[in-house]
């Protein structure tokens, strides 16, 4: 089955805005929005959840903290204890002291970069990976909605007419 | 257009400029020619690389003697100039981390190319450790690897450890930082090259870009993950120079055992950092033709944060001697007497002039808002700060505790060709990076330009 894609090109975020809330208000679903920045307010009007990138990166972090209290242990406490300047090394917590600026910088090695890692898999993104924006002006300043025609009730020529009346300035249509 | 800010607040970004205009402006430098300053500038650069190339391979093939430090002054130079690349890479972060999380939207022209600055100051900064190892194809050493290799297990009670994981956390956190956000600019460069017709640089762009797409999921997690890297960056960079200073402090060296020393090296750090920003700032912004996007407000507030680190660092410096005087100790009394009137009192009063009196002079609005008069200030801070870290290093080793070890430091020819070299790769980095990369943040100026264009202000 032919599925059928309607855009709207927008010169202007707060014009897309806009319409995409009138759109949305009337039941027409929106599958995305391309821009060249971040329009703030767009993703609770289009249905995009939180990230939960954040709550990852605390977990990288602690998992991070974990191994490097770990190495640190195993290193230095119990496979070979060494008496460095009269530091106490029989125990962990007596060592913890001198422990803290490595163990700092392991958590945040972790968290940064498993989140990183996390977010270009999460997009998709690596090298040699091919560009799905429609149009190759809305990483200047042109925005533009995709909606879907097979996630909605409406037909093509109502959710044109939409677009139009809100402020899209081309609306193009394409099958694939 | 309603504007969206108040009125009273003076526009970051001049002339009359939409997001098409921003995109044209930016991308220029990356779709034209080079001028012939340009190649001036890289050749003269590329060549002072390839001496301070060459002296370090001859450092490496001879063995570290051919450096002027002795048995007295182990360090010298090689940690000065090291201390030195450190502190200038953390405006960069402060920049792009710190100024995020205030939500300060004058960053925004000037973050991509101090984070630039950042990952080369760096990469300066680690090529001098690794040489004064002597034997520098041993350098994984440093990681903890175990005992077959030759050694136990690495120390984790060291300051010079902990300044591995510092240093090479910093170094990948800002590289992924800086790339993250580079990739929505380099698709908006792939595109341009794609109207442009050009499918050559635009394969190169698109590898760049990761094969970004600006949707809205991947935006919504852009700025999440923008968010809390900086929230991240922000007690590192701050951690990394304070690790960078126990070296120091945790030692028994008299004008080196102080706990001030955290503090006072993390503000001369961000204070060596704005210096070297402002200095390339104002190049880049006459030769890249940015004269709208880094203007007098721009350099107005880093100026600000220049007086404020300026004077944390002057304070640190009296607080020193006060220390000294007050803690009844002969030996830290005579090493800041040392300091101030022995044979390197040169030195000493360079420091003191360069960073406590000149960056005084920005509390007059006309000096602070004049581009020459803070260029030429950059320049002394750039000087002063060196000289900080030479005189904190160098005079306070050359007179130990045993009269009869006392000498006197002299670099060779090879130390100054090494120093030199690493100003040679630092500016060869950065040129190239003015040519092939987007040197602000497109994608980010774009979305303040409403709140914050003189187009739209009215």
């Amino acid at each position: 089955m032919s599925k059928k894609i309607i855009y709207g090109l927008f010169d202007d975020e707060e014009i897309l805005l806009k319409s995409a809330k009138d759109m949305v208000s009337k039941g027409v679903r929106i599958k995305d929005v391309f821009s060249p920045f971040p329009i703030h307010g767009i993703d609770p009007v289009i249905g995009i959840p939180r990230t939960r990138l954040a709550i990852g990166s605390f977990v990288y972090g602690a998992t991070g903290l974990s191994l490097a209290w770990l190495m640190m242990a195993y290193m230095l406490i119990w496979d070979w204890p060494m008496d460095i300047g009269g530091k106490p090394s029989q125990f962990f917590y007596m060592n913890l002291p001198a422990f803290i600026p490595v163990s700092f910088e392991t958590t945040v090695f972790f968290a940064a970069h498993g989140m990183a890692l996390t977010y270009l898999i999460v997009n998709r993104l690596y090298p040699g990976q091919q560009p799905y924006n429609p149009d190759n002006r809305t990483t200047d300043d042109k925005f533009m909605v995709q909606i879907n025609l097979e996630d909605n009730k409406k037909s093509a020529e109502e959710i044109k007419s939409m677009l139009s009346a809100t402020g899209a300035v081309e609306i193009t249509e394409k099958e694939s | 257009m309603a504007s969206h800010e108040a009125h009273i607040r003076e526009p970051l970004i001049l002339g009359q400029k939409d997001y098409h205009q921003v995109t044209e402006d930016i991308t220029y430098p990356i779709a034209g020619k080079a001028n012939k300053y340009w190649w001036m500038a890289f050749t003269a650069s590329f060549i002072t690389m390839c001496w301070g190339v060459g002296c370090l391979a001859y450092t490496v093939g001879t063995g570290i003697g051919v450096w002027g430090s002795n048995k007295t002054v182990g360090w010298a130079w090689d940690i000065t100039n090291f201390v030195w690349w450190i502190g200038i890479g953390h405006a960069g972060t402060l920049i792009s981390a710190v100024l995020l999380l205030f939500r300060q939207k004058w960053r925004m022209s000037i973050n991509r190319s101090a984070e630039a600055m950042t990952i080369f100051a760096v990469i300066c900064a680690a090529l001098f450790p690794v040489f004064h190892m002597g034997r520098v194809w041993l350098a994984y050493w440093v990681l903890p690897l175990p005992n077959q290799f030759g050694s136990l297990w690495v120390n984790f009670n060291s300051p010079l450890l902990w300044d591995v994981f510092a240093i090479s956390t910093y170094f990948t956190v800002s590289l992924v930082f800086w790339y993250l956000g580079l990739v929505p600019d380099f698709a908006t460069v792939r595109d341009k090259f794609a109207r442009m017709g050009k499918p050559f640089q635009q394969k190169i762009y698109n590898i760049l870009s990761f094969g970004w797409s600006g949707n809205a999921r991947a935006w919504h997690r852009f700025e999440e993950l923008s968010l809390v890297l900086a929230g991240l960056s922000t007690p590192l960079v701050l951690s990394v120079h304070t690790i960078v200073s126990m070296d120091f402090a945790t030692s028994v060296i008299p004008g080196w055992h102080t706990t001030i020393f955290p503090p006072y090296f993390v503000a001369g750090a961000i204070f060596s950092g704005f210096a070297m920003v402002l200095t390339l700032m104002l190049i880049a912004r006459k030769t890249l033709n940015l004269e709208d996007y880094i203007t007098v407000n721009h350099v107005e507030s880093m100026n600000k944060i220049i007086i404020l680190t300026g004077s944390i660092v002057g304070v640190a410096y009296l607080t020193e001697l006060f220390i000294s005087w007050y803690s009844g100790v002969e030996y830290e009394q005579y090493a800041f007497l040392n300091r101030a009137s022995g044979p390197y009192w040169w030195a000493y009063w360079s420091m003191m002039t360069c960073n406590v009196i000149t960056p005084q002079l920005f509390w007059i609005k006309k000096i602070r808002r004049n581009f020459t008069a803070t260029f030429i200030i950059s320049i002394f801070v750039n000087i002063g700060m060196w000289f900080e870290r030479f005189v904190i290093i160098v005079t306070s080793l050359h007179r130990d505790y045993l009269p009869s070890s006392w000498t006197m430091f002299h670099p060779t020819f090879i130390d100054i060709g090494i120093f030199v070299g690493t100003l040679g790769i630092f500016f060869t980095l950065f040129l190239l990076f003015c040519r092939t990369f987007p040197v602000i943040a497109m994608a980010e100026l774009k979305s303040i330009l409403k709140s914050s264009g003189n187009k739209y202000k009215k």
